[in-house]
C-alpha cells in the first residue's frame, strides 16, 4: 500500500468512528432539551445535532469550492479544479440533507414542512446556485474551458450568498437563533446545557472529518477518471 | 532571405494542449523580417492553433513565443497593433455595412487617418462600390475580401493568414493572389496556411509542413518544385497515419 | 524584393515594434479607452436599430408577461399596490434575460469576438461596451413598459425614486448578466443556461427592487428604506468589480 492509501484509510476509520460516536451521543446519550414539551418535539430535537453537522459540511464544501476556484484561476493547476468540483458535489449532497433534516425537524416544531424563513430560503437558493454550477460544468465541452468558467461562477456563487441572506432576512424571521439568542420571536429554540453543547461540538467535528474523508476519495476518483481518459486517448 | 535578418517571430518548444488533448507538441520556428512562410498540413495538424497563438488569441501551454522580440505571454495590448489576421471566420458584423465595419475597427486600432486608410484598403480588395451595403448582402467571396481589408486596415508589419483562399471564387482568388504578392513585396512578415501546395509555393519564401503538432519538414521554396513538395507531403502524412 | 527600389517609408529593417511606424492616433489612454467602449456600444446599438431583433422580442415578451400576470393574479384596484411591483420586476428580469442571451450570440456566431480580442483593446473595455449596450436595451424597454403599467394599473410609477431604483437594479442585472452571457454562449445549451446561472445570483436585486418600488408607491420615505438602497448599490459595486476582474478569464483561450 502506498502512503496515500494508508493515510486515506486512517482518515476513513477515524471519521467513521467519530460519526458513530456523534450518532450515539446525539440519538441516545444526550438528554431531551428541558424546555420542550410535546414528545414529538423532544424526539425531533435530536435531529438538530446531525442537522448542524451537515450544515458544517455544506458550508465547508462551498467554501472549499470558492478557494479551489480562486486558486485555479491564479495557478491554472488542474488539481484545484478537481478540488473545486469535488467539494461542490459534496456541498450539494450535504445541503440536500440539511434541507431534508430541517424539514423533518420543522414539522413537529413549527407544525409545517416548509416556511419562507430567511435561513431556509437562503439555504434553498444556495442549493440551487450550486446545482447551476454543476449544470454549467455539464454543458461545457473542453476541460480547460470548463475549469475556467466554473471557477468564475464559483466565485460569483459564493459572494452572492451573504447578499441573498441579508435581503431575505429583512422579511420576518422565525428560525431559532441558537447561538446569539437574540430573537425573542423564534419558536423551537432551547437552552444549551453542557450535554447539548458537548454533543453539538462532537457532531460538528465528526461531520467535518467525514467531509475530509469523502473529499479525499472524491478527488482521487476525479484523478483516476482523468488518468483513464488519458490512457484512452493514447490508445485511440 | 539571408540569415542576417532578425527573427520577427521566434517560437521555441511551443506546446499547446486543450485540457488533456495536446494539439501542438513542441514547435521550433523562426520567421525573419519580410519573409513569407507557408504552413501546410492535414486538418487537425494544429495549423490554426499555431496561428491563433501567434496572433495572441491563445496562450501557449509551454514554451516560448516571441513576436517582434516581445514575449507573447507578457505582451500588452500594444503588441496587437502590429499584427493582422485573417481567420476561418470573417470577424465582421453582418448588420453593419462594409465601411462601418472598417470604421469600427479603425476605432479599435486608434487609427488617425481612418477615412484615408479605409478608402485605401477598400480599393485594394475591390469593394469600394459595395462599401455602403450591409455585409449580410455580400457573397462569400466578398465577405472574405472584407475580412482581408479588416486585417490590413492598420497596416500591420506582421500578417497571419489562416486559409485565406478557402471558399473563394475564381475572381476573388485572383484578387487574393495579387494582394498577397503585393503585401509580401512590402517587406511584411507573413505566415499563412493553405491546402493548395502550388499556391503556397508561389506566395512564400519558405514552406513548412505541420503534422500531428510538430513541424515535420521545412525548406526554402527555391529548393523545391511543386511536384517534389507534393511527394514529400504524401510520404510524410502517410508515414504518420500508419 | 527590397532591392527593387520600391522601398518606401514603410520599410522595416528592425525587429523591434517600437521602430514600426503604425499610423495611430496619439490620444491619451483614457480617451482612447472611452472611445473604444463607446464604439463597441455604438456598434451594438446600430446593429439593433437595423435588425430590431432583440428589442422587438424583449418588448413583445414584456407585454405578454403583463397579460399572463393579469390572468394569473386577477389584478384589481385593491391589490395592485401590493402585486404590481413584483409583476413589474419579474417582467424586467424575464425580458432582460432574453436580450442578454442575444448579446454574445451576435459576437460568437461569426467569430466576431475574436476580431475584438485581436485588436489592441483592453478586455475590460469590451466588457464595458457590451454591458453598456445591454443596459441601454433594457432601459429602453423599461421606459416604454413603465408608462404602460401606469395606464393599465393606474399607479403613480413615474416616481423619481422608482426610476432610480429601476436603473440601479438594471445596472446590477446587466453587470452580472453580460459576464454570464459570455459564458453561456459557449455552452451546449446556450439560451437555457443563462437564466439558470443568472437568476439565483441576482435574487437580491430582484428583492430589493420589488421592496423599494412598493415602498415608493406607499409613500415610504427613502430614509426608512436605507438598508435596501445600500444593498442595491453594494450589489452593483461588488459584482461590477468582480465581473471586471473575471471577464479576462472568460474570453481568453
Amino acid at each position: 500500500m502506498k502512503a496515500r492509501d494508508i493515510a486515506m484509510l486512517t482518515l476513513d476509520v477515524i471519521a467513521g468512528v467519530a460519526v458513530l460516536i456523534a450518532l450515539y451521543m446525539a440519538l441516545v446519550w444526550v438528554p431531551d432539551a428541558a424546555n420542550l414539551i410535546s414528545p414529538d418535539e423532544k424526539v425531533a430535537q435530536h435531529i438538530f445535532y446531525l442537522h448542524m453537522g451537515m450544515n458544517v459540511d455544506a458550508g465547508l464544501g462551498f467554501l472549499v469550492t470558492l478557494i479551489g476556484s480562486v486558486l485555479y484561476l491564479l495557478t491554472r493547476r488542474r488539481i484545484w479544479d478537481m478540488i473545486a468540483v469535488s467539494s461542490a458535489e459534496l456541498g450539494v449532497v450535504f445541503a440536500t440533507a440539511v434541507l431534508a433534516t430541517g424539514s423533518l425537524w420543522a414539522r413537529p416544531t413549527w407544525n409545517t414542512w416548509w416556511t419562507w424563513d430567511p435561513r431556509l430560503t437562503t439555504a434553498a437558493i444556495v442549493w440551487l446556485i450550486y446545482i447551476a454550477y454543476l449544470m454549467l460544468r455539464g454543458a461545457l465541452e473542453g476541460a480547460e474551458q470548463r475549469a475556467r468558467f466554473s471557477a468564475v461562477y464559483g466565485i460569483f456563487a459564493f459572494l452572492s450568498v451573504p447578499l441573498t441572506f441579508m435581503s431575505i432576512r429583512w422579511w420576518r424571521t422565525i428560525h431559532p437563533t441558537v447561538f446569539s439568542g437574540s430573537n425573542p420571536g423564534a419558536q423551537g429554540g432551547f437552552s444549551l446545557g453542557p450535554h447539548i453543547r458537548l454533543t453539538l461540538f462532537v457532531s460538528m467535528i465528526a461531520f467535518a472529518l467525514m467531509y475530509a474523508a469523502l473529499m479525499a476519495h472524491r478527488v482521487r476518483l476525479e484523478q483516476d477518471a482523468q488518468a483513464v481518459q488519458e490512457l484512452k486517448e493514447q490508445l485511440l | 532571405m539571408s540569415a542576417t535578418q532578425p527573427s520577427v517571430i521566434e517560437v521555441r518548444g511551443l506546446v499547446k494542449s486543450f485540457g488533456r488533448k495536446m494539439v501542438l507538441r513542441g514547435i521550433d520556428m523562426d520567421v525573419s523580417a519580410g519573409e513569407t512562410l507557408a504552413l501546410f498540413g492535414p486538418n487537425g495538424a494544429g495549423k490554426t492553433t499555431l496561428i491563433r497563438i501567434l496572433a495572441l488569441l491563445s496562450k501557449a501551454t509551454a514554451g516560448h513565443v516571441r513576436v517582434g522580440g516581445i514575449e507573447a505571454s507578457r505582451a500588452g495590448a500594444a503588441l496587437r497593433r502590429y499584427i493582422g489576421m485573417v481567420s476561418h471566420a470573417p470577424l465582421v458584423y453582418d448588420s453593419l455595412t462594409g465601411e462601418e465595419n472598417l470604421q469600427f475597427f479603425a476605432r479599435m486600432y486608434d487609427l488617425n487617418d481612418a477615412q484615408q486608410r479605409i478608402r485605401h484598403v477598400l480599393e485594394q480588395v475591390g469593394l469600394t462600390h459595395r462599401r455602403r451595403d450591409p455585409v449580410r448582402t455580400y457573397s462569400r467571396g466578398m465577405v472574405q475580401r472584407l475580412a482581408i481589408a479588416r486585417a490590413i486596415l492598420h497596416d500591420p508589419p506582421i500578417l497571419l493568414l489562416d486559409e485565406p483562399d478557402t471558399g473563394l471564387d475564381q475572381q476573388a482568388a485572383e484578387m487574393l493572389h495579387h494582394l498577397i504578392r503585393r503585401l509580401s513585396g512590402e517587406r511584411r512578415t507573413i505566415v499563412l496556411t493553405t491546402h493548395n501546395l502550388e499556391r503556397g509555393l508561389e506566395w512564400a519564401d519558405r514552406v513548412a509542413l505541420l503534422v500531428d503538432g510538430k513541424i515535420a519538414f521545412e525548406t526554402p521554396c527555391a529548393a523545391i518544385s511543386a511536384g517534389e513538395l507534393r511527394d514529400a507531403y504524401r510520404t510524410i502524412v502517410r508515414g504518420h497515419e500508419t | 524584393m527590397s532591392e527593387s527600389g520600391r522601398v518606401t517609408a514603410r520599410a522595416r529593417t528592425d525587429n523591434s515594434p517600437h521602430e514600426w511606424n503604425a499610423q495611430t492616433t496619439r490620444v491619451s489612454p483614457a480617451k482612447s479607452y472611452l472611445r473604444k467602449v463607446l464604439a463597441i456600444t455604438w456598434k451594438d446599438v446600430i446593429s439593433e436599430l437595423r435588425t430590431r431583433e432583440i428589442f422587438s422580442a424583449m418588448f413583445v415578451f414584456a407585454l405578454l408577461c403583463v397579460f399572463i400576470f393579469q390572468f394569473a393574479f386577477d389584478l384589481q384596484a385593491e391589490n395592485t399596490r401590493v402585486l404590481v411591483p413584483g409583476v413589474l420586476w419579474v417582467t424586467i428580469v424575464f425580458s432582460g434575460v432574453l436580450g442578454l442571451n442575444r448579446s454574445f450570440v451576435l459576437e460568437a456566431d461569426k467569430g466576431c469576438l475574436d476580431g475584438l480580442l485581436l485588436a489592441p483593446v483592453d478586455r475590460s473595455a469590451i466588457y464595458f461596451g457590451k454591458m453598456l449596450g445591454n443596459l441601454i436595451f433594457m432601459s429602453v424597454v423599461e421606459l416604454i413598459i413603465l408608462p404602460l403599467f401606469m395606464i393599465l394599473f393606474n399607479l403613480p410609477l413615474w416616481h423619481p425614486g422608482i426610476l432610480v431604483v429601476i436603473f440601479l437594479g438594471t445596472l446590477g442585472f446587466s453587470a452580472v448578466g453580460t459576464l454570464f452571457s459570455a459564458m453561456a454562449v459557449n455552452t451546449r445549451t446556450r439560451e437555457i443556461m443563462l437564466p439558470i446561472l443568472l437568476f439565483p445570483v441576482i435574487l437580491p436585486v430582484l428583492i430589493a427592487g420589488v421592496r423599494m418600488t412598493g415602498g415608493f408607491l406607499d409613500g415610504t420615505a427613502l430614509a426608512e428604506m436605507q438598508n435596501w438602497a445600500r444593498l442595491l448599490v453594494g450589489f452593483d459595486i461588488i459584482f461590477l468589480a468582480i465581473a471586471l476582474m473575471t471577464f479576462d478569464y472568460v474570453v481568453e483561450e
